[in-house]
């Protein structure tokens, strides 16, 4: 009996831990339904009636937080309606677009025409929050901030530039101390926005990048190590002396990264913010006019930070079902306006009022 | 049991009946009820895996009507410019599961044998017990250890030592970053050890004790008892430990992409960064648009399986030949 105790007792425990996780699980979902328990309990026993409308909706991880914030205040407001947004990837959410599974999709890269023509319907891109990418390194005994020029950059990503104390990088940072050791290159492993974000600015500012390697959510690098995800990349960063890696702004906000300023178009070494990313959509908005996929890397503007760019619900021009359309129509305006509010908290850059203007001409293009 | 009855059956009725009544004696008896359930389970996985098979031929025809053949010896994965070959992905599945058996056989075995044959029945329960709890870490904390923990000790003492003294291997070359092909080896050792110990340690401790008796009457040592007679006695068991523990090593993602660099590209040394298939899968499935793109990564998964019914193919043959070269067990 001992015995037959001691040989199970890992399947008992694993038993044991299933348990524990599935009521951790499934407790909180049976409260949830109960709002307001005392006031409901008084009037009326009767359940929480189920929303009219469910729109289901898939795809990017970067603005899933904004994004399920948007949907949860967005259903307070309106009980009747209900979005549920499962952040599966831009590629699964486009995927799942297209089949028609979803009601509308979302992405961190702007569809190519060679991509929309593959859909049977029409979409209308909509920029929803912004993201910003940059450079952060780890240089022992380092302590000034570093300035990047796109062609340090650049070289650096090629694997032209292997050394720190490359005169490319030490004209734009005069009075620091670099050190002679070999650059060890850091990049995204996992398909991301992020990745398609510094691609595109590479692309942008060399045209070497553009024809060698050019830019996607994964790309074929020259050089480096690959981590992954966000976390992965700064690991490995911080784990390797002499390294170089790129990371999303909020995540290196959260983290107190250290992290270097980017030469912009108009010459200005420029920190990234929320206050300077926006200041290159205002700079970009004037090219969306005709097209909201445009690219606002590297966009004009003093203030501008170079590495930036928007992500985007997918919306479908015809929608059949009227009372979605409406819904869609409503959540859209509601988010131009007074959901705007809510990005700067979660650290997402806001969008500028030139490019909420032209959103506002493209909601009417939904019938 | 069975043939009680059948003889009971054949008794009472006409011979031409005896088949059917026969047949009925084994359904009430449970027997026959027995077999078509366990039949039904059995077939059930094996369609699991029939199925698994087609889906991924069936989602994979537009990369292998365009790439063909040089899919597998392509060495660029460019998804850009639509260019995906599979060499440097399978290059490092094969070079990291090598390595992680290479480790993990000698601590996995050795282990066994010792919590088998030589260390106190409640110590060898004991360690035995950690050993499986170890089995039961989810490999992504297996990845951050590896991270945290390992990678620092691999760039700061392992690859300078193993550098200092066989740098003049191609297998030591080139510079050291801390993860890469020898990395990964060593996260995926330490997570396969436990499945190599804890069956192996039940093979063992299944050997009939007269074996051991008759070796020591024989005047055998107890170690020359346990490596003469035990451990061949088991060798069956231990290899098929071997390979379940190999099948975890080829498949396993989180911890391995964690660590062994994400680069595709095929080096000669161990200390370079590569990249396996189970991996490139896992980073790049969610973002993968655009027909052959993800379906390229769909006949990774298919390339994947192949290697693994390759190597399990290997593995049984070599079973095969190990026990007709006269191992005790016929």
């Amino acid at each position: 009996m001992n015995k037959l105790l001691k040989t199970y007792m890992p399947t008992l425990l694993l038993v044991g831990f299933v348990v524990v996780a599935l009521v951790s699980v499934t407790r909180p979902s049976s409260t949830a339904p109960a709002p307001s328990p005392t006031r409901a309990l008084i009037m009326a026993p009767a359940p929480p009636s189920p929303p009219n409308v469910l729109l289901n909706a898939a795809g990017a991880t970067f603005p899933y937080p904004i994004y399920s914030k948007w949907f949860d205040v967005y259903h307070r407001l309106h009980p009747d309606v209900e979005i549920n947004y499962q952040s599966i990837g831009s590629g699964g959410g486009i995927q799942q677009l297209k089949a028609g599974t979803v009601d509308f999709g979302a992405s961190d890269m702007p569809l190519n025409d060679k991509l929309l023509s593959t859909f049977h319907f029409k979409i209308i891109h909509f920029p929803t929050v912004l993201g910003a990418v940059m450079p952060t390194y780890n240089i022992p005994g380092l302590t000034q901030t570093l300035n990047f020029t796109p062609q340090a950059l650049a070289g650096i990503y090629l694997g032209q530039i292997v050394k720190w104390n490359d005169p490319a990088i030490a004209k734009s940072n005069a009075g620091v101390s670099l050190p002679g050791n070999n650059i060890v290159v850091v990049h995204r492993s996992d398909g991301s926005g992020t990745t398609f974000v510094w691609t595109d600015y590479l692309s942008k500012v060399s045209p070497e990048w553009k024809s060698r390697v050019g830019s996607n959510t994964s790309v074929n690098w020259p050089v480096g190590l690959g981590g992954k995800g966000n976390e992965g990349v700064a690991g490995l960063v911080k784990e390797t002396p002499y390294s170089i890696g790129y990371v999303e702004l909020i995540y290196a906000l959260q983290t107190h990264l250290p992290y270097g300023t980017v030469q912009n178009s108009s010459g200005h070494f420029i920190k990234a913010s929320l206050a300077t990313v926006t200041a290159a959509a205002s700079g970009a908005a004037a090219k969306m006019q005709n097209d909201v996929r445009v690219s606002i890397t590297n966009a004009p503007g003093a203030n501008a930070y170079p590495i930036c760019s928007f992500t985007y619900l997918l919306i479908p021009a015809h929608i059949a079902d009227a009372t979605k359309r409406e819904i869609i129509k409503g959540f859209l305006h509601w988010m131009l306006t007074d959901g705007q509010k809510y990005t700067e908290p979660l650290a997402y850059a806001s969008l500028p009022k030139a490019v909420v203007a032209i959103e506002m001409k493209h909601i009417s293009e939904i019938n | 049991m069975g043939t009680v009855n059948t003889m009971a059956a054949g008794s009472r009725g006409p011979e031409a009946a005896a088949d059917a009544r026969s047949f009925a004696a084994r359904l009430r008896n449970g027997d026959e009820i027995v077999h078509l359930i366990t039949l039904v389970f059995a077939a059930g996985v094996c369609l699991i895996v029939c199925l698994l098979v087609f889906e991924l031929y069936r989602n994979s025809s537009v990369p292998r009507h365009q790439f063909g053949w040089d899919f597998f010896v392509s060495r660029t994965w460019d998804p850009v410019f639509d260019n995906f070959g599979a060499l440097p992905f399978i290059y490092g599945t094969v070079v990291t599961s090598a390595l992680s058996l290479l480790l993990a056989i000698p601590l996995g075995v050795g282990g066994a044998i010792f919590l088998a044959e030589f260390a106190q029945p409640r110590l060898s329960d004991l360690l035995t017990f950690i050993v499986e709890l170890l089995a039961a870490v989810p490999s992504v904390i297996f990845g951050l250890l590896g991270i945290f923990v390992v990678v620092p000790i691999m760039r700061t003492t392992v690859d300078p030592i193993l550098q200092k003294f066989f740098g003049y291997l191609p297998l030591f070359s080139g510079p050291i970053y801390g993860v890469g092909f020898l990395t990964a080896g060593v996260v995926l050792a330490i997570m396969i050890v436990p499945y190599i110990l804890s069956v192996s340690r039940e093979v063992l401790l299944a050997v009939p004790p007269d074996q051991r008796e008759a070796a020591l009457s024989l005047g055998a040592t107890r170690w020359e008892s346990t490596w003469q007679v035990v451990v061949p006695y088991a060798k069956t068991g231990i290899l098929g430990s071997i390979f379940l523990a190999l099948a975890r090593a080829l498949g396993e993602t989180m911890a391995v992409t964690m660590v062994i660099g994400n680069d595709p590209k095929i080096s000669s040394s161990l200390l370079a960064p590569g990249y396996t298939i189970a991996a490139v899968i896992a980073n790049e499935f969610t973002e993968a648009t655009g027909k052959l793109y993800l379906q390229s990564l769909i006949e990774l998964g298919l390339v994947l399986f192949i290697i693994t019914v390759i190597l399990n193919g290997l593995a049984r043959l070599l079973i095969l030949a190990t026990t007709q070269r006269g191992s005790i067990r016929s």
